[in-house]
């Protein structure tokens, strides 16, 4: 208040010899007729400079186009890389750095990059960490409610042969709104009581998977592979699926093929048993296989066999896997493979030794096949027991 | 090239306009009667947002009956055609056990080898009965089998490269070699018209795509100068390196691509090319190998040619060949290789028979006779539509010739109508092609007679005029012969 009075003094002050310079005679003119007073003068010039100042070219730096020579030049001068690297001696594949990590199958991973959305990754098979990345991402975020979210996961990894829980995944999905895709094509025709898949092996009505894709070429022996879910899901997918809109279709009698496996299957349900009685009796007769063990689902077709002990550099790993499958092959006649990992496939899980559980298989079969393997990885893994 | 003329652009944007409004207006009552019913999850947000499937819901369900038509015998010269009833305007369609006999304009059959033929049927019924339906494994795994190399080795040499690789199906050999081939800080340059997946691969390799107008060589080198003068985007520096790919026949506008100058402009500049083959191997050239031998161009000059085994030889499946150094990286790095099941055997036995027959190697010259066939057919096929007046677009020799309808209620009047006359035509619509450039795309195939040929034309003639799509004047017939002959 003290300090507001003289400050408003001043004003006046200034603003009363402002006012009796614009009313001195000399700033008084008549131009044709028309008083100017002198306030208008000064608002003439304001006018001007501004006018001025717009009317100037603002400064920017002179654009200079390459000429066609230097094009020319640029273009003679480029070197491209060669279509293909160069092949390395041995022609074995890459094998990445091992972590634990989220391990679903390239086509599974090429899927969700070609779909533009938002991927999130979570452990491989651990609830807790899908939990947590599930809060994460919904906590607070009144926008996520509005966007479409999935969960994708594989009834039986091909990468590992773990099998997903899917009672707990439906709880989850539940709780936070989620909707699920389960890619099921080791355990169609596989898990369940009649092999109907892994919604019927947790008693979960099949209703509240909301998509279920599978390929045809592993329990119904034909090619392709199919995707089911409500008709609202399906209908749409005929004209947006560029696999199905842009593609030729099935062979019919890999159609009919595939028919006929599932009919075989719902009459003679035994063949189940016998699949599952061979799985349980390989696992048992492997459990002791020196140097190597079974990280796969008790369940699992696929019976993933890992090294005990790492020897430290992967392309070691793959060397010894690779040395015991060439000498069963050749000293038992016994067909078994290594993991194989292509260099675009980001999943990082270890590799191991795939063994395909058949329901043709016999009880002779297993034995031939555990002590084979047995006696061989004692020679080839003698040094790393 | 598509000639759009005004009054026909004006009319077709209006009926779309028209489609639109009503549709709006349904999708709104809809709206209002689902509010008391509320059958929506609670918490979910909707599957289809929107406009998302408005195409789908208004436009394409109403027409549905021509599209999907289920067949009931090998696609031939003549099929089998289920019919139809819906009892709620199209939302769904019931199948009855009637079929009807018609001649077939719409499947790839380009020579022949789609029905029963006497060389292939016995050999793939006897793999069929010694490799079983499916090998139940990936090629690296389990799933090579003899036929699988020796087919490898018989593509390679029909297409005159090297060596060659195969796969299950023809879409995923795109989709899944473009990402082994380049990666991020390379370049793809691709026609704007190719194929989805063709798109699908190069989006999923992450390089850099640019597209060039189509068929035109001009544009490439314009793109490739500024591309390679300029750089990587913002960081500008320079590309690791340029693939163009194009293919052979364009399936939607039957057009050749204008391949030796293509290949020229990417020498120039050191690019890479890829050629798709997918409509092409097989049905042109003088012994089938493709546009190559059609235009003149030497095999070595494309780096990577890729072909599917749908089209002309009645089989499933793609392949690529190149040098061997890539089929031998593509071997070690491909996932489709490494994951996917491999091709089914008796597909295989398919291909070989009918690359044999094709090469003459079956002891009889059945394949030049069909070769010589499909030309003849094409070329009289397109030169009779033009003269009455259609709109056909696509080059001489090609076997694809679509015919453009534009307005969308001619769609279902077209396809309709020559199915009632026992004539079956594919149309093609949105998402295919460009919202108004509707069309009915015809194959030719080399099983077609000359009374196919001729029934046909005297189908679509008459459809033709009452459906009203004779946009340009017809030639008028010759009478001027009998003065002439009169004078000598």
């Amino acid at each position: 208040m003290d300090m507001a009075l003289p400050v408003v003094n001043a004003t006046a002050a200034a603003l009363a010899r402002v006012s009796a310079a614009f009313n001195a005679p000399f700033a008084r003119a008549v131009v044709f007729g028309v008083h100017i007073d002198g306030h208008l003068v000064v608002e003439g010039l304001l006018i001007t400079v501004i006018v001025f100042q717009l009317s100037r070219k603002s400064y920017k730096p002179p654009k200079k186009p390459l000429t066609e020579k230097e094009i020319d030049e640029l273009c003679d001068e480029w070197e491209p890389e060669p279509l293909c690297p160069p092949i390395k001696e041995g022609g074995r594949i890459d094998t990445p750095m091992l972590e634990s990590d989220e391990g679903v199958q390239w086509a599974v991973q090429n899927g969700l990059h070609l779909s533009r959305s938002t991927v999130v990754y979570f452990k491989h098979n651990d609830m807790a960490s899908l939990a947590s990345t599930l809060e994460k991402l919904t906590r607070g975020n009144k926008r996520a409610e509005k966007i479409r979210r999935y969960i994708v996961v594989e009834s039986i990894y091909q990468n590992s042969g773990q099998i997903a829980p899917l009672d707990e995944i439906v709880k989850l999905k539940e709780k936070y709104r989620f909707r699920v895709i389960l890619e099921e094509s080791h355990s169609f025709g596989v898990l369940g009581k009649s092999g109907r898949g892994l919604a019927e092996h947790y008693g979960v009505p099949i209703e509240k998977i909301d998509i279920i894709t599978a390929g045809m070429g592993n329990a119904l022996a034909t090619d392709g592979g199919f995707c089911t879910g409500s008709v609202r899901v399906v209908d749409h997918q005929r004209l947006s699926s560029a696999g199905y809109v842009f593609s030729a279709s099935l062979p019919p009698y890999l159609a009919t093929a595939a028919v006929s496996a599932v009919n075989y299957l719902e009459e003679n349900p035994s063949v189940l048993t016998n699949l599952r009685s061979n799985i349980a009796a390989l696992h048992k007769e492997l459990s002791d296989t020196p140097g190597l063990e079974i990280s796969s689902h008790i369940l699992s077709p696929i019976v993933f066999l890992k090294l005990k002990k790492l020897t430290g550099s992967p392309a070691t790993d793959l060397d010894l896997l690779e040395t015991i499958a060439e000498r069963v092959l050749k000293e038992d006649s016994v067909f078994i493979v290594t993991s194989k990992k292509s260099n675009l496939d980001r999943c990082r899980l270890p590799l191991g030794i795939r063994l395909f559980v058949s329901a043709g298989h016999t009880e002779s079969d297993i034995s031939m096949l555990s002590s084979s393997l047995k006696r061989v990885s004692a020679s080839v893994l003698s040094d790393y027991l | 090239m598509v000639r759009l003329p005004y009054t026909t652009a004006l009319t077709t944007l209006f009926s779309y306009g028209l489609l639109f409004a009503f549709g709006q207006l349904r999708d709104f009552f809809r709206k209002l009667i689902d509010w008391f019913k509320a059958k929506n999850v609670k918490g979910y947000a909707p599957i289809c947002l929107g406009l998302e499937d408005f195409y789908v819901r208004r436009l394409y369900l109403r027409i549905q009956d021509c599209f999907g038509r289920p067949i009931a015998s090998a696609p031939d010269s003549w099929f089998d055609v289920v019919e139809r009833y819906s009892n709620d305007s199209n939302k769904t369609l019931q199948r009855t056990s009637n079929t009807t006999r018609c001649l077939n304009l719409g499947s790839y059959n380009y020579l022949g080898f789609a029905a029963a033929d006497e060389y292939c049927t016995p050999r793939v019924i006897e793999s069929l009965k010694k490799y079983s339906p499916s090998t139940c494994s990936v090629r690296v795994d389990g799933g090579t089998t003899k036929l699988h190399t020796e087919l490898e080795e018989l593509v390679a040499r029909f297409v005159g490269k090297p060596a060659a690789i195969l796969f299950g199906m023809g879409y995923v050999t795109n989709s899944a070699i473009i990402p082994c081939l380049i990666g991020k800080g390379g370049l793809i340059i691709s026609d704007s018209l190719n194929h989805n997946s063709i798109v699908n691969g190069a989006r999923g390799s992450g390089a850099t795509v640019r597209v060039f107008q189509h068929n035109s060589p001009a544009h490439l080198e314009d793109v490739l100068r500024e591309q390679i003068a300029g750089g990587q985007p913002r960081t500008h520096r320079p590309w690791k390196k340029i693939i163009v790919i194009v293919e052979g026949i364009y399936s939607m506008e039957g057009e050749l691509c204008k391949l030796p100058e293509i290949i020229a402009v990417c020498k120039k500049y050191k690019a890479y090319t890829y050629l798709d083959e997918a409509h092409s191997i097989g049905a042109v050239g003088q012994s089938g190998r493709g546009v190559c031998e059609l235009l003149g161009v030497d095999p070595a000059d494309v780096d990577i040619m890729m072909g599917t085994f749908t089209k002309s030889f009645g089989s499933c499946g793609g392949y690529i060949a190149a040098s061997k150094e890539i089929i031998q990286h593509l071997k070690h790095s491909c996932p489709a290789h490494l994951y996917a099941t491999s091709m089914s055997p008796p597909a295989v036995q398919q291909v070989i028979s009918a690359i044999k027959v094709i090469l003459g190697e079956d002891g009889s010259n059945r394949g030049a006779q069909k070769l010589a066939r499909i030309r003849e057919n094409s070329n009289f096929f397109r030169s009779e539509l033009k003269k009455m007046g259609f709109e056909v677009l696509g080059d001489n020799d090609s076997p694809v010739m679509p015919i453009m309808l534009y307005n969308p209620a001619k769609i279902p009047a077209f396809s309709r109508e020559c199915l009632r006359q026992k004539v079956a035509v594919v149309t093609v619509a949105f998402p295919a092609t460009p919202l108004l450039l509707a069309r009915a795309r015809i194959c030719i195939s080399a099983s077609h007679t000359r009374e196919d040929l001729l029934k046909a034309l005297d189908v679509i003639s008459r459809v033709g005029d009452l459906v009203g799509i004779k946009y340009f004047p017809a030639e008028p017939p010759k009478i001027a012969e009998a003065g002439h002959d009169k004078l000598e």
